[in-house]
């Protein structure tokens, strides 16, 4: 294996987002995550930072990278302005394309490739009333249960264009928008992820 | 005399001509708040807005989700940039906090990183043949009611006060965290004192809660959500907020995040469900609406066609406060007056 520091530092973010950290845990006593999971953004930048290959490693393949919800509070905090949940975000992807990740965690991506992933694809959007199943999703409760029963009638009334042609909200994606997407993807990798992430299934 | 942290800083906000994104999840649960927004900015505002039909995903969730890379979230948002271009726009307006958040990235990436930018047109070039202008104006749909608050104030005829005690409302605001923790100097007052919503409140006749985790996110986490099993996350983040607001008593909660405003709705009725716990008095949640919902219910808007029944957390009670009228027959009805079914209740969250 290469260097894995000097891998990470190729990412277009990794300046902005790892600056000089001092320790002083501001990130790790605002973030959500370090509340609930067991997951310190102090650590995280630290460990990156010392350069120490053998911790790079084992903080990549942990899953303590998971857990950082992605809300940026860290950023808004930190006195040096870093970003730990852009370094976050630079772990993940190469820890995803170095087969790093554990297979719960796989999985996991696998999951979210084969649903919101292939929502983009398929219908231009990550997320649609016709995909947020009830049963997947009890925390909605019978209300959503009664909107997606009904939606035919009620979104027009909130000026929602349904399955239409024309602007407006939840229109049906023209194929000609759909096929860009995908040649984008194509272009830029998106497509690679994709199917890596879903053929693994 | 107190200092307002909020005046030191205001951003640039377009006066007309703007180009309107969509939201994956504005369109799923607030459609009728995307309705209301841009029928403020023509009916009321008289403002030029485009609705466009050829846009899509700025696939905000999947990056953020790291089932999207970043070049290909970089080239989808430059797609977009140039539908705006083509259309002869100038002024993005994207529907959604998180979308906000990654059209702000792209741009001060491209500014850090001409290299990048070049590389993105080619790739866009290379895919589609388009091509695209950065934005010259780029701003949150709260950020343009924001500006305009008092205009709108000019049609409303309704205030954000108690009619039956003569006292202004009690409002919790919720800053979607994406509006401004990324890049504090792109939000009206920055991160820490953001005044996009709290500015509404006071023009309106409330009063803002400054409650103890009033800057905590609501929990959404992305991956976090939208994996099953982790969304012990995304509820605990919003019952310790529910908890930290409780003892103000607010009348009602509203934030400018389509994630936010869905999840403080339905954890409230999670909640519930799980420990028969709700954190208003009487047992029906607290109502959480969009800044449009507010400013709409505000102006005589139909709450039915703002989108109010599909809360789980209702708002009549609220609305008989302010003294909105509105037709309780017409809650359940489509929209060619047909008669639907009423929802099933919940065990335990009044209705």
């Amino acid at each position: 294996m290469g260097n894995l520091y000097d891998l990470l530092s190729q990412d277009h973010r990794f300046a902005e987002a790892l600056k000089a950290c001092m320790n002083c845990g501001i990130c790790t006593a605002i973030c959500p995550a370090a509340e609930f999971f067991d997951y310190d953004p102090r650590r995280i930048c630290d460990t990156v930072q010392r350069k120490d290959e053998n911790a790079i490693e084992e903080l990549m393949r942990s899953e303590t990278i998971w857990s950082c919800g992605q809300c940026m509070s860290c950023k808004a905090r930190c006195p040096r302005g870093n970003a730990p949940g852009e370094i976050i975000l630079i772990l993940r992807k190469y820890a995803q394309e170095l087969g790093y990740y554990n297979e719960h965690i796989r999985e996991q991506q696998q999951r979210m490739a084969a649903t919101q992933g292939r929502n983009i694809l398929e219908i231009g959007y990550c997320i649609h009333p016709d995909r947020v199943l009830p049963e997947q999703h009890p925390e909605q409760g019978p209300i959503w249960e009664w909107y997606t029963s009904h939606i035919a009638d009620v979104a027009p009334k909130l000026g929602a264009n349904y399955h239409g042609e024309g602007p407006g909200a939840l229109r049906e994606i023209h194929e000609k928008n759909l096929a860009e997407i995908r040649k984008i993807y194509e272009v830029t990798g998106g497509m690679a992820l994709h199917k890596k992430l879903t053929e693994e299934l | 005399m107190t200092k307002r942290f909020w005046n030191e800083y205001q951003k640039e906000i377009a006066e007309d001509h703007f180009f309107y994104e969509r939201s994956c999840i504005r369109q799923t649960f607030f459609p009728g708040s995307e309705t209301a927004f841009l029928r403020m900015m023509r009916e009321e505002l008289h403002k030029d807005i485009r609705d466009e039909e050829n846009q899509h995903t700025c696939t905000g969730i999947g990056y953020h989700s790291d089932f999207v890379p970043l070049e290909t979230t970089m080239t989808v948002v430059a797609r977009l940039f140039s539908l705006m271009t083509e259309a002869g726009y100038k002024n993005y307006v994207p529907s959604c906090v998180t979308s906000f958040g990654i059209f702000t990235e792209m741009v001060e990436m491209w500014k850090h990183n001409p290299a990048l930018l070049e590389q993105t047109r080619e790739n866009l070039r290379k895919a589609t043949g388009r091509e695209f202008e950065i934005p010259e104006n780029l701003v949150h749909p709260s950020d343009i009611i924001y500006k305009f608050r008092e205009e709108l104030k000019k049609n409303m005829k309704y205030q954000l006060v108690n009619r039956f005690t003569g006292r202004p409302l009690r409002v919790v605001e919720h800053v979607g965290c994406h509006y401004a923790k990324i890049f504090p100097e792109k939000g009206i007052g920055k991160s820490e004192f953001p005044h996009v919503l709290a500015g509404m409140i006071e023009s309106w006749g409330g009063e803002v809660v400054d409650y103890p985790e009033r800057r905590h996110c609501c929990g959404f986490g992305f991956r976090h959500y939208l994996l099953q099993e982790n969304r012990g996350y995304s509820v605990a983040n919003s019952k310790k907020k529910f908890e930290s607001m409780e003892p103000y008593e607010p009348d009602f909660i509203v934030a400018n995040c389509p994630g936010c405003a869905m999840f403080m709705d339905k954890w409230q009725y999670t909640i519930a469900e799980m420990e028969n716990k709700t954190y208003d008095r009487d047992g029906y949640g607290i109502p959480v609406l969009t800044y449009e919902e507010m400013a709409g219910l505000l102006l005589g808007y139909d709450p039915w066609e703002l989108g109010l029944q599909i809360h789980q957390v209702q708002s009549e009670k609220l609305m008989d406060k302010i003294g909105i009228k509105y037709d309780p027959d017409a809650k359940y009805r489509g929209a060619n007056g047909k008669i639907l079914p009423k929802p099933e209740k919940p065990r335990f969250l009044k209705q």
